[in-house]
């Protein structure tokens, strides 16, 4: 029982970490979100330079190493197979660990609520420049894995950690001695925004929201997660559940949500596609809309730029590409040849843009959910198109995005780690004091609202590739030494599959 | 013509007794004795970034964990006749497709297992490495038990 003074003191806490929060996001966001006004276009219609940024990276290396991302599948299928790994290597981190290592990072809540948040501010056409940018993205997580392969760093004791810090130091001091500083302080400015990442995107976006499906599949406002202090109980159960993992080492409950979220993630796609199949009259009309309303969208929207903004921001957001994530994740592979890991990554944006993000997409648009101001953009615009086919289906949505926030955390709080311990040097203290603030903005993701925490999380994440791919502009030539090299070498037989080796 | 006997460990009794069987065929046969213990490990399991940094370490761990515990007692004891031309060896894998590789590779005659002393649900759920062996080998498997 609360008694109606508990429950006022209650509503204020949430409301104070709201309101505490909301004008620092609104600073961070302005900032990083700098938008170039296109007024002559539309009205309202705003270009944010730092998509730009992510767009021209990808199109970029797309020309630079003619379309690697689509010569690179059919070898990736090929590797992740394990055709190209030593008998003797085995019991190593293999190709195919190491990328759903990565996807179970990658696949969140992007996928479902940005999705979501993409179509209802951008209409049906958002789909397409979604998908675009996750073609594009392929390309820049290739060169940001072999890069992350190449620089990798074993320490002492034999584990082996990369990513862009390391890249950034290391290759860039080996491409002239006079980058040497520069590369130190792109890597110090990566670790920073790194750490507001882990915190923002990684976590404070994902318990959020984690939080309203589950309160809207319990009865929203009236069911049991309606109270006031809901937000911050449900934020401290789960920032108990991720500290149990990543503080207390209860590696089990780790192994069990790396057992269901790949089952999960099929259970997703099997959901939308009984959405599709439920309405597949309307699905030529739908991917018609989806082209259409590409080039000229209904008013509304923002006109082509609007369109496509919301889509590339979207798409950026949900697989990461550019932002150098990806690299630390992908690192540990066991290769002789950074450019192995290089192929396999460009599979990632592939499974959780062009596959995943669209079947969601496709939900929504065929069910028209997106046009409905009753539900917040969100989540909810995917529940609420699952639920015009399947009662039921939202419940298990809601269980879905619980596990995906929940591994994308465990994700998170690894790379906001490596980030840590590269600023702070490797000790407990650091150790500890990073995993238990990582706890911390858990219950404040939680119990904070919508628009405050998705501004900052995106602006902080987004962050991330400013440094980064400065640095991959330096080191293209590097990467394409290493990629053509390698793809030399395979094409005139220095490189065989095992079975062809004698 | 074959010039081994292959036999595989798994720390258990049956396997130490499998070991003796096989070490008795090997003298009578003229032959080599290769003793396997096998990590269970898949290369398609599900891992966490951390797992992954760690896992060259680990390996190692494994690695030594089996040749001290599993095989060196064994090799010891059986080579103390002098007699015998013993080779220990230590891999990651499936159990079962492992050692026929290892049969493979050292040209085996047969392979020597102990069965394993689990219960009969499990066996039901999950299959045994005897059972699967028989399934998977291209040279005969003696069971030990």
């Amino acid at each position: 029982m609360t008694s109606p003074s508990d429950s006022l003191l209650a509503a204020t806490f949430d409301e104070r970490v709201d309101g505490f929060f909301a004008p620092i996001s609104d600073v961070i966001t302005t900032v990083v979100f700098f938008a170039v006004p296109l007024d002559f276009i539309d009205e309202g219609v705003e270009l944010p330079i730092i998509v730009v940024w992510l767009v021209i990276a990808g199109l970029f290396f797309t020309i630079y190493l003619r379309g690697f991302q689509f010569r690179a599948f059919r070898h990736a299928i090929q590797l992740i197979r394990g055709r190209y790994d030593d008998p003797r290597d085995a019991g190593e981190v293999t190709h195919f660990q190491a990328l759903a290592t990565a996807v179970s990072g990658t696949v969140g809540l992007g996928n479902i609520a940005g999705v979501g948040v993409a179509i209802t501010l951008g209409g049906p056409g958002a789909t397409f420049w979604m998908i675009v940018a996750g073609l594009l993205g392929m390309c820049t997580k290739g060169v940001e894995c072999t890069l992350g392969v190449k620089y990798r760093n074993v320490y002492p004791d034999g584990r082996v950690s990369g990513g862009p810090m390391y890249y950034l130091t290391k290759g860039l001091k080996e491409k002239s001695p006079r980058l040497g500083t520069f590369g130190k302080v792109l890597a110090v400015l990566f670790c920073i925004f790194t750490l507001g990442g882990a915190v923002g995107g990684g976590n404070m976006f994902q318990a959020n929201q984690a939080f309203s499906q589950a309160q809207s599949v319990t009865g929203g406002a009236d069911g049991p997660l309606g109270g006031g202090a809901a937000g911050a109980v449900f934020g401290l159960v789960l920032a108990v559940l991720v500290g149990a993992v990543i503080i207390g080492g209860i590696r089990s409950i780790a192994r069990v949500t790396d057992k269901l979220v790949p089952f999960m993630a099929v259970f997703y796609v099997v959901a939308c596609l009984t959405v599709l199949f439920s309405n597949a009259g309307q699905i030529p009309e739908a991917f018609a809309s989806i082209v259409t309303e590409a080039f000229s969208p209904e008013a509304g929207y923002g006109g082509l730029v609007g369109v496509l903004i919301q889509g590339f921001r979207r798409a950026a957001f949900s697989n990461e590409a550019g932002l150098g994530s990806a690299a630390i994740a992908h690192s540990a592979v066991k290769t002789e040849h950074p450019a192995t890991e290089g192929h396999v990554a460009v599979l990632e944006p592939f499974i959780d843009t062009v596959v995943i993000c669209t079947m969601t997409a496709l939900a929504i648009v065929i069910t028209g959910t997106y046009l409905d101001d009753a539900s917040d953009a969100g989540v909810q615009t995917t529940s609420a198109a699952f639920e015009t086919v399947v009662s039921w289906f939202p419940v298990v949505l809601a269980i879905a995005v619980v596990l995906f926030a929940y591994s994308t955390m465990l994700a998170w709080s690894y790379y906001g780690l490596k980030a840590a311990t590269y600023l702070f040097g490797e000790s407990m203290l650091v150790d500890r004091t990073w995993k238990l603030v990582f706890c911390l903005f858990v219950v404040i993701g939680a119990s904070s609202t919508l628009d405050a925490v998705i501004g900052f999380s995106d602006s902080m994440i987004f962050l991330m590739s400013l440094p980064n791919i400065i640095g991959l502009y330096i080191l293209a030539r590097v990467v394409k030494r290493e990629i053509n090299g390698y793809r030399d070498r395979v094409e005139n037989g220095e490189i065989l599959p095992v079975a062809d080796r004698s | 013509m074959p010039d081994s006997i292959l036999v595989g460990l798994d720390g258990s009794e049956s396997s130490g007794r499998a070991a003796d069987a096989a070490a008795d065929a090997a003298r009578r046969h003229h032959l080599r004795l290769v003793v396997a213990c096998v990590v269970p490990w898949s290369p398609y399991s599900f891992t966490t970034a951390e797992e992954n940094e760690r896992r060259p370490v680990e390996k190692e761990q494994e690695a030594t964990a089996a040749r001290e515990r599993v095989l060196d007692p064994v090799v010891t004891r059986l080579s103390q006749a002098g007699d015998l031309a013993i080779e220990g060896v230590v891999r990651h894998g499936h159990p079962a497709e492992t050692l026929v590789r290892l049969a493979r590779e050292h040209d085996a005659a047969w392979i020597t297992v102990g069965r394993t002393g689990q219960s009969r649900v499990r066996t039901l759920l999950f299959g045994s490495t005897p059972s699967s062996l028989i399934q998977l080998s291209p040279i005969p498997v003696l069971v030990v038990p």
